[in-house]
């Protein structure tokens, strides 16, 4: 038995006898060329026959992973034709009169160690395209195949390293993990694993003269490793974890596109909670039907000073046209507490939880409010969008907050910009804003509960503090009737009420919210599917 | 000779996918285009030199065009980099 770990790429269970693919040993022989320009010749006719091959392979991999994920190849046929790249083989030629293979494979080597040596990880990855061209280009010229590898029967591919070329042309049916020695998350073959859905490890420190093919392995995704020749047990456990995965994603599967309705037709709308604009993919992946958080702070954060009105506008129209016409909800900048960037020079506080912070900064130094709210409203005309302020405890504020909307729409008629008005909620996430949650659901058109602040200040317990554990009951009957009191308060206005704390995904809960009325729950994206399960199977007409 | 300034903002900077459309963009023109960050220029048709720059997104890059169809290239890169970038 032989046990390795390494990063795991996609959380899947893979059981069956293993292929080892070797690469032939790269050596390629320095020759005397005589004619350099004959050379040239044959390089000029393999970079053709390449790109024939990548032009095909660029249309297999459009039908199998989409046509994003086969861009990559389109990039392999442009650098097959960068003028930098060629003209480096050519020079090589013609001074040191080498032939064609030899000229291809020192200039690959060259140009993947400039991106080796960039200290960017994505571009680092880049080093492997241009040995994959470079093989490439070398295979053509001493007419090899590029065909990859034989099998009778599905088998976990175990290699060195995969080329993206080579990823995409073993047979997809044939293929039940992927385990490499070398490469990084950020290489295609990680991205194609993923969206092929296949358990992928890489970086995975084994030796490939200890493995043949033929061996069975356990290729474990979610601990990321890799065990060869397991023992009946190890294999049995394998066996039934994989299953179990299998039917939950068969189940997942079947539910993707179903309404979220009750078996007494009680309908709820499930929308995703998300901190960036690249988790977009989950929330389509996982059918969310809207984004009910959108935490803004990741434009703030991690920066050296204050995000522009322009590149908040970019983040959010990309968000809404991705999201095509499906709601998202932007809450504003929600910053202090625990979440602190150094240019708002917010200084120390005592009590920072009950501190200067969200929309208390936003009305105290209106300016940085003012460019997010901007680029809300020039966002709005792309799609469905809603903002959502947080940490109200007042009527006053939520009144002060739309005179600065309209300040700001003034702004934009007086430069010609073009805006829309979207729909404006606040967050129920103090005890005080649930006692006047009657004469708040007047002013705005919706409520989002923030259950997490909520129990922290109805329970005046800090989640951060471990002592406290032993105190802290997330489904305290102070919390839940306060929910209710929210939810009914909203309604009798006939304003929407969602919930987007943790308690929005804590399945035990689902049916009292559902009888309570609520109307939205926003959750993780993982959790989308899970809790359409729980409500489809519900039924509250008996009770 | 036109010249335009713009700052990157796409998460990702300029990686390969837009950076390949880019090159496909500067090879419809005739024009010379050249790109430049930190006093290092290369040429805008060039893509492995492109992605050697290692633009990342905040970045500032400057793009530089002279040639007979300066103006519509300018209109033409200056459209791509908002639309792409």
């Amino acid at each position: 038995m032989i046990h390795a770990n390494g990063k795991s790429v996609y959380r899947g269970i893979a059981v069956g006898p293993i292929v080892v693919l070797k690469k032939d040993d790269g050596q390629v022989k320095r020759r005397k060329a005589e004619d350099p320009e004959a050379e040239i010749n044959r390089v000029n006719a393999a970079v053709k026959q390449a790109q024939e091959q990548l032009a095909d392979l660029y249309e297999k991999a459009v039908k199998e992973v989409g046509e994003s994920n086969a861009a990559i190849f389109d990039i392999h046929q442009m650098m097959l034709e960068d003028e930098d790249y060629l003209d480096a083989i050519y020079n090589t030629i013609r001074t040191e009169f080498v032939n064609a293979e030899y000229a291809v494979a020192v200039t690959g080597d060259n140009f993947s160690e400039m991106f080796a040596g960039m200290d960017d990880e994505y571009m680092k990855a880049r080093a492997a395209d241009i040995k994959d061209i470079s093989i490439r280009l070398g295979k053509c010229l001493s007419g090899q195949s590029n065909g990859g590898f034989e099998s009778e029967e599905p088998a976990i591919i175990v290699a060195d390293d995969l080329t993206p070329s080579e990823t995409v042309q073993l047979d997809k049916e044939k293929i039940l993990a992927f385990v490499t020695v070398h490469g990084s998350t950020n290489s295609h073959t990680a991205i194609l694993a993923r969206m092929m859905n296949i358990p992928a490890l890489i970086g995975v420190p084994i030796n490939l003269e200890e493995v043949e093919t033929g061996m069975q392995a356990v290729v474990d995704g979610f601990e990321g490793e890799v065990i060869f020749e397991p023992t009946d047990d190890i294999l049995e456990c394998a066996n039934a974890k994989m299953q179990e995965e299998q039917e939950k994603q068969n189940l997942l599967k079947s539910l993707k596109g179903k309404e979220n309705v009750t078996l007494d037709g009680r309908k709820i709308n499930i929308y995703a909670n998300i901190g960036s604009v690249s988790d977009i993919g989950y929330v389509l992946e996982n059918d969310a039907s809207g984004i009910g958080l959108f935490r803004s702070e990741f434009l703030y954060l991690g920066k050296s000073d204050f995000p522009t009105e322009e590149e908040q506008f970019q983040a959010y129209k990309q968000a809404v046209q991705t999201m095509a016409g499906k709601k998202v909800i932007v809450r504003t900048l929600d910053i202090g507490a625990d979440k602190k960037a150094d240019y708002f020079e917010l200084g120390k506080e005592e009590n920072p939880a009950m501190g200067y912070r969200a929309i208390r900064i936003c009305l105290k130094q209106p300016e940085i409010f003012k460019t997010q709210l901007r680029a809300l409203l020039r966002a709005a005309v792309y799609g469905n969008i809603s903002i959502m302020y947080p940490m109200i405890i007042s009527t006053e504020e939520v009144k002060r907050i739309f005179e600065i909307v309209k300040a700001v729409q003034e702004e934009l008629d007086n430069d010609g910009i073009p805006y829309k008005l979207p729909e404006q909620g606040i967050m129920i996430e103090t005890p005080a804003a649930v006692m006047i949650s009657d004469e708040l659901a007047e002013l705005v058109d919706f409520f989002s509960i923030g259950t997490n602040d909520l129990t922290q200040y109805t329970l005046a317990i800090d989640r951060q503090n471990e002592k406290l554990d032993e105190f802290y009951n997330p489904h305290h009957k102070a919390i839940l009737k306060m929910i209710r009191i929210v939810a009914d308060n909203a309604h009798k206005c006939g304003k929407w009420v969602g919930i987007c704390g943790e308690l929005g995904a804590d399945l035990t809960l689902t049916k009292e919210f559902v009888r309570m009325g609520i109307d939205e729950l926003s959750v993780a994206p993982s959790m989308v599917l899970k809790l359409r399960k729980v409500i489809r199977e519900m039924d509250i007409s008996s009770d | 000779m036109k010249k335009f300034e713009y700052v990157i903002k796409d998460e990702l900077g300029i990686h390969a996918r837009p950076a390949g459309l880019l090159i496909k963009e500067a090879k419809k023109y005739e024009s010379k285009i050249t790109l430049s960050k930190d006093g290092k220029s290369v040429e805008a048709t060039k893509l492995i030199a492109v992605m050697g720059m290692a633009i990342k997104c905040g970045q500032t890059v400057e793009v530089e065009i002279s040639g007979n169809d300066e103006d519509a290239a300018f209109d033409g890169m200056k459209a791509f980099f908002e639309a792409n970038l």
